[in-house]
């Protein structure tokens, strides 16, 4: 089989969704060019009638893409970097998300928001490296972060198809990440869905987005003294809680690890939301970002801000070290 | 009375009309506390919304702004199921739902009214793009205050409307203030000076003259749908009443004893009425009493919306979100 990268599933979904349905069609910056890569080859094969070239107006066509989606298109926004979420978050939830309430349903608004690079790109400093999935989850935006090339092409499938406005936060740790795929078997994967990585009985790992990769590899390093269990929620807006509540009511304890700052990141609501559904064996522990971080820009800095390996490896022996 | 064409000296005096004694028993309303939360009467500038829909089609487009029900009326919303909105019924536009500055008929082409200044811009512009892109074209009116001319998002919304010449026209109702704000120490440059940068034609209307701005609109809407993209039109107007009705509760002082002496000297309704027989005039406020009567009668007998259905709506898939108690 083929192997096929996170990008490149990016793409093909794209270009997928564009051909199944007339009224799909692309905008953001330097997309013709394909600046980012995922909309590479779209105009040449859609025209630039469905691969529209913005000007620097985030909060301009991120709204006009509200209005495009109001009269029945579904457009799909590439933000080039997460920060311009932080610019356009009053279109996407004062406006996109609310109007199906506020107009009683009368309406939807199918807006895909796609940012093919977020979190740290290393060395892009303060104002490129944010995750902000975390806020869209809190105000109801659906969010998804897929980890693996075949969930990037199905969960972005989903999110094009939605009659919701969905934000599809693709990592740039897990982009160039690649895996031998069956392209004929790629297929939407549901909103709302979680996967299990890696079977596991002593305790649940929790895993956003890129962390999925650095879970597993604990849970190798680990497996002669603990039996890890890797859930990916896929989708962290609706998350997956009956899943997540059969794979923690089965191992009793709880890791989380998330890429957002560790304050209402959504690592809190995972184990606040564990704790109201199960009896845990021991207290449960989560690896973020520190509160309230900024990236700074040296790499040595940058990576101390950020989730590793080694923390979820202590924050894992810690939690199984506790005995009922 | 009905038979009228909007356009018509008939039909705008009927649409100024039904807007004026709209807001006078919505005020009413709020006053008896059946209206919560209370509205942003639109009371003077009644014929910048008659104007404009009266040319404007059926199937057009129109987004309006916090002090909007004149745009929602004036578009062909059934006044009824507008005062039903403002009293929280299930039978409202919105169910309920929407109120007093979220109002929305999508059937007779109100994407709603939009409480955030200025945000309205680019989506009415995205919404006429995409229609020129279905292969159904429409044009889309666009209002908003003098306030928003000093929003960013608005702003953009003009270059994206001018770059890709979309069948828009941008209503500036300049009523004199944002709030309590005067415009001219708002405003730097002029308010025409800004769409004029963008490329895009503008002219400044009297806004109290129903036929005037109509006339104006009409200019804008044909050049829209010949092709030429947006036009810009600035009403000048007069807000007769509070900006919001907790002024009628907490005295806010903005205005000079002079100014609000004579702020009714040139009224809409008069000035459109005085073009008709007054006969006919009479059989339009008939008309229109009873209308509103009806309206009234059916907004407060109509049930109120379970509570149980709170979160009905909120995504269109028909996602249940989780509760806010319980496990």
């Amino acid at each position: 089989m083929p192997w096929l990268s996170y990008q490149k599933a990016l793409n093909r979904a794209l270009a997928d969704a564009m051909a199944a349905d007339e009224t799909v069609f692309v905008l953001g910056e330097d997309v013709r060019a394909a600046a980012s890569t995922v909309t590479a080859g779209l105009v040449g094969r859609f025209g630039p009638e469905r691969v529209l070239d913005t000007p620097l107006s985030e909060q301009g066509f991120t709204s006009f893409a509200t209005g495009a989606a109001l009269v029945g298109m579904r457009p799909v926004i590439e933000f080039q970097i997460p920060a311009l979420l932080f610019l356009s978050f009053e279109q996407i939830t004062n406006h996109a998300h609310k109007f199906s309430l506020m107009t009683g349903g009368q309406c939807r608004v199918p807006v895909t928001y796609v940012v093919p690079g977020s979190g740290s790109r290393t060395g892009w400093a303060g104002q490129h490296s944010d995750h902000p999935y975390s806020l869209f989850a809190h105000v109801g935006v659906k969010t998804v972060v897929p980890a693996t090339p075949a969930d990037a092409y199905g969960l972005l499938r989903s999110a094009v198809q939605d009659p919701d406005p969905v934000v599809v936060f693709a990592p740039s740790a897990a982009l160039a990440r690649r895996e031998d795929t069956d392209l004929a078997a790629l297929a939407p994967v549901p909103l709302g869905s979680g996967r299990v990585h890696r079977r596991g009985t002593d305790v649940t790992v929790v895993a956003v987005g890129h962390h999925v990769q650095d879970a597993v590899a604990v849970a190798d390093d680990l497996a002669e003294t603990v039996s890890v269990e890797v859930f990916d929620p896929r989708t962290l807006y609706p998350f997956d809680w009956d899943g997540l509540t059969e794979s923690v009511g089965r191992t009793g304890r709880l890791v989380v690890i998330d890429d957002s700052n560790r304050t209402c990141g959504i690592a809190g609501e995972v184990i606040a939301t564990m704790a109201e559904r199960v009896r845990l064996a021991a207290p449960p522990a989560r690896v973020t970002r520190p509160d309230g971080a900024v990236l700074p820009f040296s790499p040595e800095l940058d990576r101390a801000t950020q989730p590793s390996r080694a923390q979820l490896a202590a924050a894992v022996s810690l939690v199984v070290k506790e005995r009922p | 009375m009905t038979a009228s064409a909007v356009d018509s000296a008939v039909g705008l005096y009927r649409t100024v009309r039904l807007v004026r004694r709209f807001e006078e028993r919505a005020i009413e309303l709020v006053r008896s506390g059946d209206i919560v939360g209370g509205i942003h009467p639109y009371v003077g500038q009644e014929a910048v919304a008659a104007g404009v829909c009266a040319a404007l089609g059926a199937g057009d487009l129109v987004t309006g702004t916090h002090r909007g029900h004149g745009h929602v009326l004036a578009k062909g919303a059934d006044p009824a199921r507008m005062m039903a909105e403002l009293t929280g019924r299930e039978s409202g536009l919105n169910k309920g739902r929407g109120g007093s500055m979220h109002a929305a008929d999508f059937g007779v082409g109100v994407l709603g009214a939009n409480a955030i200044v200025g945000a309205a811009g680019a989506i009415a512009t995205g919404a006429a793009w995409a229609r020129r892109r279905l292969g159904t074209p429409v044009v889309a009116a666009t209002f908003f205050g003098d306030g928003a001319v000093n929003e960013g998002m608005l702003l953009e919304a003009f270059n994206l409307a001018a770059l890709w010449r979309v069948p828009v026209l941008f209503v500036c109702e300049n009523n004199g203030y944002a709030t309590t704000m005067r415009v001219d120490d708002a405003v730097a440059g002029s308010i025409t000076g800004r769409a004029e940068a963008f490329g895009i034609p503008a002219s400044t209307v009297d806004g109290q003259d129903p036929e005037a701005v109509l006339a104006a609109a009409r200019e804008a809407v044909d050049r829209a749908r010949a092709g030429a993209g947006p036009s810009f039109l600035e009403c000048r107007t007069r807000r007769f009443d509070a900006h919001h009705t907790f002024e009628h509760v907490v005295r806010l002082r903005y205005r000079t004893d002079e100014e609000l002496a004579g702020i009714r000297a040139r009224d809409p309704v008069d000035i459109q009425g005085a073009r008709l027989d007054a006969a006919v005039r009479a059989e339009v406020d008939e008309e229109v009493e009873r209308v509103l009567a009806n309206a009234v009668e059916f907004a407060l007998a109509s049930p109120l919306p379970d509570p149980l259905t709170a979160l009905d709506h909120l995504y269109a898939s028909g996602l249940r979100p989780r509760p806010g108690s319980g496990v």
